[in-house]
């Protein structure tokens, strides 16, 4: 019977660990092709060139055409859903009525459960030629179009993940707002959002890892030009829509092309695990600070 | 006075604007909505479920994908869901406040966050090259699984959470066993929960294009795969691969697609819904 229970619990553990070595795993493969990939092309050139063709006659390994285009979709997706994102929040959260709050919620996040592949055919087929309409110089391929819908699709993380943090609030210090005579408003910027503003900030940094790491509406919808310019409306290359190129070709096990991919997962990997790891930092801050 | 006027204003227009916001949000889910049924909806019939893809876009349908999808997603849950589910066991109940729960803690919360591009190149390094079964269906089977264990297990550890202390706390008086008292008492009440998040995972999961691409998911599968060992596509594939052709006709096979898509997404979610919000009036 004791036996039985120890082999239990190890064969649970096992399960457990499983994650642990996928964590391994993931740093494991994404270094061992990157050193691979560095052996061959320097790493101040990586950092420093301003043109990235790999699968060109004449190659170029500059990531920063990569990083700005990724830095591109992602700051125009955020400059769309943090404004709405947070007003939301705040509506929900102080003016709507409780029943509202209830189904309006919910209604909010379907936005996020739709596959990023149909807001990639959305982006593409719908909103690229209606911003043609107002823009008419916008080329078929763009970041603007991409970042838009993307920034339609992290919504309901800025604003839920808002609410609940200003949900969480003690009632006692919105009262008292009230007791002074402040408006909602007013209640809202000066108590509310600060009280709650590390829940707002991880809501903020999840969702900017959430942009950076985003695939196929750039892959679908952006272009697959690596080009190192902050122009919305010409063609970009994302690191992801780059992996996604490179796959959907058949660049051979252990030609330089196929390393690439590595080397930009890497650099993926080291901005959202940077960007979640001071989220978690600052949850953790938070946590503290309300026991 | 004219101070207070001044806020009220400001504090009604606040309100208008996220009245509005909120509504924008509902409106371009209704304009997507509309615009992909209004493209597509003359494709979807019997005929585009059991079609082949075609190289012709009026021919091309649906079938082989949604088998690929109906096979990734049935190993899918073989593996995922006994891995997730005793992860989340062990964590909420046999984990001591140690330095190595902690650690499994914090590297499920950053699995969670790591875009599913990057299991894709996991996979692709791994099962694909080092274990040897090319761009299978196991190897997208066993992406996937990876790629949704920290929803699952995160989904379990609220749901055994919510458990009431008393009914363990009975169950070990009558002399049950800790994994007696957990198999017959803790999971049968959190199942509700456990449940729901492992339906959302998967409508997670049959939604997820990137990491099969780098896995080696096929654009064009002309055939029904008769193994684990054989290549596939899936129903985002298609839809993307049908996307990015300059044929006008391939993206109205596309916004079909994405009506079939969009249909197993919502009705997965609606179910996950259900469950969720039965386990939590039973709980209570």
């Amino acid at each position: 019977m004791k036996l039985k229970e120890k082999i239990i619990e190890a064969l649970l553990f096992l399960c457990a660990s499983i994650t642990i070595l996928t964590t391994i795993g993931i740093i494991i493969i994404l270094l061992y092709e990157s050193i691979s990939f560095f052996k061959n092309v320097s790493i101040f050139e990586f950092f420093t060139d301003t043109q990235w063709t790999p699968l060109f006659s004449e190659q170029h390994f500059g990531i920063l055409s990569l990083v700005s285009g990724t830095f591109l979709t992602s700051a125009i997706a955020i400059a769309v859903a943090l404004p709405i994102g947070l007003t939301i929040a705040i509506y929900l959260n102080m003016y709507a009525p409780k029943g509202l709050r209830k189904s309006l919620k919910p209604l909010l996040e379907i936005l996020a459960a739709i596959p990023t592949v149909v807001y990639g055919f959305f982006a593409l087929t719908i909103v690229t030629p209606f911003l043609q309409t107002i823009y008419p110089d916008l080329e078929t391929f763009n970041s603007l179009s991409a970042g838009l819908v993307m920034g339609i699709m992290i919504i309901p993380f800025i604003s839920s993940l808002s609410e609940d943090a200003l949900y969480a609030v003690p009632k006692s210090l919105k009262e008292a707002a009230f007791g002074m005579g402040s408006t909602r408003f007013q209640t809202s910027i000066k108590v509310m959002v600060p009280a709650a503003s590390s829940g707002i900030i991880v809501s903020v940094i999840l969702a900017i890892s959430r942009a950076i790491g985003e695939t196929m509406i750039v892959a679908i919808a952006a272009g697959q030009q690596a080009q190192l310019s902050l122009n919305p409306t010409i063609p970009t290359q994302t690191i992801t829509s780059y992996i996604v190129q490179v796959s959907m070709g058949d660049a051979p096990q252990g030609s330089i092309e196929y390393k690439t991919i590595f080397a930009a997962g890497l650099t993926l990997f080291l901005f959202t695990f940077s960007l979640n790891t001071f989220s978690f930092w600052i949850k953790k801050k938070y946590q503290e600070k309300y026991e | 006075m004219n101070n207070l006027k001044k806020n009220k204003i400001i504090d009604s227009s606040f309100k208008t604007l996220g009245i509005f916001f909120t509504l924008l949000g509902v409106v371009i889910l209704i304009i997507l909505l509309y615009n992909i049924i209004k493209v597509g909806y003359s494709r979807v019939n019997w005929e585009f479920l059991t079609s082949l893809p075609s190289r012709k876009p009026e021919n091309a349908g649906i079938y082989t994908a949604i088998i690929g999808t109906l096979d990734l997603m049935l190993l899918t849950i073989i593996f995922a869901i006994p891995v997730g589910v005793g992860a989340g066991l062990y964590l909420e109940e046999y984990a001591h406040k140690s330095r190595l729960s902690r650690l499994l803690e914090i590297n499920i919360a950053n699995l969670a966050g790591v875009p599913s591009i990057i299991y894709g190149l996991l996979g692709l390094g791994i099962f694909v090259r080092f274990f040897g079964f090319g761009g299978s269906i196991l190897a997208g089977a066993l992406t996937m699984s990876l790629l949704i264990l920290p929803i699952i297990i995160v989904a379990t550890r609220e749901a055994i959470k919510a458990v009431p202390s008393s009914l363990k706390e009975a169950s070990f008086a009558l002399g049950a066993s800790k994994w007696q008292t957990l198999s017959k008492v803790v999971l049968p009440s959190s199942f509700g929960g456990i449940l729901t998040g492992i339906i959302l995972s998967l409508s997670r999961a049959i939604g997820e294009t990137a990491p099969l691409i780098v896995v080696g998911a096929m654009a064009y599968v002309p055939f029904v795969p008769h193994s684990i060992f054989d290549t596939f596509s899936v129903l985002p594939m298609q839809i993307f691969t049908w996307t990015t052709r300059p044929q006008a006709g391939f993206a109205i096979a596309a916004a079909g697609a994405i009506i079939i898509l969009l249909v197993i997404t919502f009705v997965m979610n609606g179910i996950a819904v259900y469950f969720r919000n039965k386990w939590q009036s039973k709980l209570q």
